[in-house]
């Protein structure tokens, strides 16, 4: 055999008997973005044998485009800033149907966790003092997030894969997980995976995994994510038994470029609003004034005047709407388009080019700079950019335990954007990238201290999961079928686009759900060119399955709530419904076929007294 | 604003291949990522590429366009003539996976072998103080998105095979540099990058800041200022009258080399 990689781990050669390699973990952890990153991390540091194994190269995954920054109420910018302000903050966004204790630990342990990061070597923007900066975003009510220019993630992402190598934790990169192994008690045992060079199979044997994918937004045709997220973690979740919650909670983030057609979808960072940007209409309208909703009154400036006093002087002044929680925002925006307020190209515009100047947004947003620069032949520093809602988090996820992040399976993890509860039903800008290292080290940590407990008496990995995975992962080079991925994963992206977008109704919701009916048995007869060395279309086989399945869940969920709520807006219910559908989250579980999803409610944890008086 | 691209893209793995002709409709705004992806959905569904953010930030779409190392989703078409033919090849310096895939590892190893960042204590109140300027510096460095285009381009390894276990290349020289002027650290990597990274072997020919799609100066700022902080070590007598009269950096004093 083989020169195995001494870095990768990756097997350069085939001659592995039998094509299948094993590896014995305590801990595997799937995805290597910044979640999983600080699993194996924390999992590494208690003394567990740690592997982290994810689809592509390290350093590569989802978190480093992240771009405004990580929330954290260290108080650099703001002394009146505190975990119960940040704790508010998240509440309120995710209209309170925030797991109440995730938000609790979120605020608390995030300032902690950043300052971990400068410790590991991140270099962020400092305040005048020295201190670490803090910028303003949406819905947070001080300027609290940790950053680095608008490349806030490939910092994050750099830092701690440079930890994870100097600690000499296992890395297998480009290496796809496609089921988790259970024992005959049903607990976890490990993982089945494929390597994407080579084709071949591996079986991790671990009493802990941690799933850290990342999201589902590829299901979408407008989204700011890539390839990657097809819901994998979602699904193996579900397929192991583990429950989803919140899945009807999709953030559509309002702005997305909108021309050239190529990069429909891509992220322009709520940072150009934070630092100054506003949004208007083909009249030139700033039209956010018109779309202030109850909720918000007493804390949004209702006049221009006060709103541009707001950068300079906080104090004496409320924030400018433009800066309300996202689902706010893009419903407005879409709103304006509909009512024929657009640009050019079916967006409205955001405009920092005439309120600062070309200096300072270099230097505030250099990669959106080049981005519009590069891509679009556009120089934000002289004029608006073209802007729309994109498809960019699903708040929804694998439903877990607040302290330990531990799912419904015996030694199943699940941190970062593939876990639900945290956000609720609207997630705030830059609290994704402090999620990720507060319950990712948690969850490392929960994940070490099993395998730790078990002593030798381990689960073992069946025989026949094995081989049922392995004939599940092959199928598609032995169908003789008629159908092309590539077309599938279209049909399924444009039409969850149009009927399970960001306004919502019972008819298209209805009819979504007839449509995954058809691309499910469309999937079935799909059949792939070619062999198994790094191929793309047999890749993307494997993943459909993960994404009818997602896609699923949140049509069902979208369909039986019966309200509007953060990133959940139903045209024929409009209302926010607190007595009915204020206290109960929905949850999917597969059915008995293991193909469909079967929908229940369950009540949201009660938030305890001593909380509840943030609220009053 | 459509036309038929004339594309030719290199197919094979490491026993050989060939560059394939195809054919593809392309509309205005395009990158050659987009033409690429639609010849995998409706020609060649296994053509093997790697890609993730489509934004140029994460670094995974390094190939050679017309000869030319590129980052394929921001290489616009309409850089080039409608007539034209355009060419992809992989990356040169990184052996062949599948067609537009290499071998990076390589990279990964030299990652690993450098050793990490080693702070002091923080301050009293549990913070940690620096001066933006001085951060600056090394956040310059630290927009590298790894996407390895200048360890591809470096003559020093592009087609010398021989050299690569002896140096780690530009976009590690960056990593050094990165650390020597960070405020914070402790250890002094002089010797280290001088020797086992084979800082020495670069002559600064700027190949490697000419393909950087971050832009960044990576021999002016990175590769010479370390240079002149490895000589400065050694007691160049130069060096050492700069120093006296006030000229010398300061950012390796008090450091413990590694
Ligand atoms: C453009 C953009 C900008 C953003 N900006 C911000 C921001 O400023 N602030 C903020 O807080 N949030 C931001 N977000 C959101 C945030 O970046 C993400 O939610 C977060 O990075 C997700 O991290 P993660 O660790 O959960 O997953 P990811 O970083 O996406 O990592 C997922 C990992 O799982 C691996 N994986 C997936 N499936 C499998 C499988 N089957 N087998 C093996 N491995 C697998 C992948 O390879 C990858 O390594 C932004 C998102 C986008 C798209
Ligand atoms: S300047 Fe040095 S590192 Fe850069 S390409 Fe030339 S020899 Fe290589
Ligand atoms: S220094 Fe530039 S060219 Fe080299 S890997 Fe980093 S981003 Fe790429
Ligand atoms: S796909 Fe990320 S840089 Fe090109």
């Amino acid at each position: 055999m083989s020169d195995r990689h001494p870095m990768t781990g990756n097997e350069m050669s085939g001659s592995e008997p039998g094509g299948l390699e094993r590896h014995q973990y305590d801990v595997v952890v799937v995805g290597a973005g910044g979640a999983g990153l600080r699993a194996a991390i924390a999992a590494h540091d208690a003394g567990a044998r740690t592997a982290i194994v994810c689809k592509s190269l390290l350093g590569k995954a989802h978190t480093v485009m992240a771009e405004g920054g990580i929330a954290a109420a260290m108080g650099n910018r703001w002394p009146e800033d505190n975990w119960e302000v940040h704790f508010r903050d998240t509440m309120r966004g995710g209209k309170m149907l925030n797991n109440w204790r995730m938000a609790q630990l979120h605020a608390q342990e995030a300032p902690e966790r950043v300052m971990e990061l400068e410790d590991w070597g991140a270099l962020f923007d400092r305040t005048e003092d020295g201190l670490i900066s803090q910028r303003d975003f949406g819905g947070h009510k001080y300027a609290r997030l940790a950053h680095v220019g608008d490349r806030t993630g490939l910092e994050m992402i750099r830092t701690l894969q440079q930890r994870a190598v100097a600690l000499g934790i296992d890395v297998f990169m480009e290496c796809t997980v496609t089921e988790l192994l259970k024992d005959g008690s049903g607990s976890i045992a490990g993982a089945f995976a494929y390597w994407r060079e080579t084709g071949r199979f591996v079986v991790f044997e671990a009493p802990s995994v941690v799933l850290a994918t990342g999201g589902i937004g590829k299901s979408f045709k407008v989204t700011s994510n890539s390839w990657e997220y097809t819901g994998d973690g979602h699904a193996l979740a579900l397929r192991a038994g583990a429950s989803l919650i919140n899945m009807e909670f999709v953030q559509f983030h309002p702005t997305g470029m909108v021309w050239p057609p190529s990069v429909k979808g891509l992220l322009v960072t709520e940072s150009v609003r934070g630092d100054g940007g506003i949004l208007k209409n083909s009249d030139g309208k700033r039209f956010m004034f018109d779309y202030i909703p109850e909720f918000f009154k007493a804390e949004t400036a209702d006049t221009i005047e006060e709103a541009d006093r707001w950068y300079d002087d906080k104090k004496n002044n409320r924030r400018p709407p433009e800066l309300l929680p996202r689902d706010e925002v893009a419903r407005a925006i879409n709103s304006e388009i509909k009512a024929g307020r657009g640009s050019p190209h079916g967006g409205i515009f955001l405009d920092i080019a005439s309120r600062r100047t070309p200096d300072y947004i270099r230097k505030r947003l250099p990669s959106m700079y080049h981005q519009f620069k590069e891509l679009a032949d556009v120089d934000i520093t002289q004029e608006p950019m073209e802007i729309g809602p994109t498809c960019h988090y699903v708040m929804g996820g694998i439903e877990v335990d607040p302290d330990t992040e531990l799912a419904a399976v015996p030694g199943l993890y699940a941190v970062g954007e593939c876990s639900g509860g945290m956000h609720g039903s609207n997630r705030l800008g830059g609290n994704s990238l402090s999620d990720l290292l507060v319950f990712g080290r948690r969850a490392g940590e929960a994940a070490a201290a099993r395998a730790d407990s078990m002593g030798q008496s381990r689960p073992t990995v069946r025989d026949d999961d094995v081989r049922a995975a392995q004939a599940s992962a092959l199928a598609p080079f032995d169908v003789e079928g008629d159908e092309n991925p590539y077309a599938i994963q279209h049909d399924l992206q444009q039409s969850m686009n149009d009927l399970v977008g960001i306004i919502r109704t019972r008819g298209e919701l209805e009819q979504s759900l007839q449509e995954i009916e058809k691309l499910k048995e469309r999937a079935k007869r799909m059949t792939v060119e070619g062999h198994r060395q790094y191929n793309p279309g047999w890749h993307l086989a494997i993943d459909l399955r993960n994404m009818l399945l997602v896609s699923e869940c949140i049509a069902k969920a979208a369909l039986a709530r019966e309200e509007s709520r953060g990133g959940h807006t139903r045209d024929d219910f409009p209302q926010t419904d607190h007595e009915v559908w204020g206290t109960k989250n929905l949850v999917c579980n597969v059915d008995a076929t293991g193909a469909g999803i079967d929908l229940s409610e369950k009540p949201l944890p009660v938030m305890p007294d001593e909380l509840k008086k943030y609220f009053d | 604003m459509g036309y038929r691209l004339k594309m030719r893209i290199w197919r094979g793995d490491q026993s050989g291949g060939d560059l394939g002709d195809y054919e593809v409709e392309v509309s205005e705004g395009e990158v050659v990522l987009d033409a690429i992806h639609r010849v995998q959905a409706t020609q060649a569904g296994d053509l093997a590429v790697r890609w993730n953010c489509k934004a140029g930030k994460c670094g995974s779409c390094s190939a050679e366009i017309n000869g030319r190392p590129r980052l394929m989703c921001m290489t616009r078409l309409s850089d080039f003539d409608p007539v034209e033919t355009v060419t992809v090849t992989p990356m040169r310096s990184f052996p062949v996976i599948r067609d537009l895939v290499t071998d990076v590892s390589f990279n990964y190893e030299k990652a690993s072998e450098l050793p990490s960042f080693a702070p002091p204590p923080r301050d009293a109140d549990g913070k940690r103080r620096m001066a933006q300027v001085d951060v600056e510096r090394g956040q310059e460095f630290r927009k590298c998105i790894e996407c390895f285009l200048c360890q591809n381009t470096c003559h020093v390894v592009r087609d010398h095979e021989e050299n690569k276990p002896a140096f780690a290349g530009p976009r590690f020289f960056l990593r050094y540099a990165e650390l020597d002027m960070h405020p914070l650290d402790t250890h002094d990597r002089r010797q280290l990058a001088q020797g086992a990274a084979g800082l020495g072997m670069c002559n600064i020919t700027k190949c490697c800041t000419e393909v950087c799609p971050e832009n960044i100066k990576i021999t002016d700022n990175a590769i010479i200022p370390m240079k002149e902080r490895v000589v400065d070590r050694k007691f160049d007598p130069l060096v050492w009258l700069g120093s006296k009269i006030g000229l010398r950096n300061r950012d390796n004093d008090g450091r413990t080399e590694v």
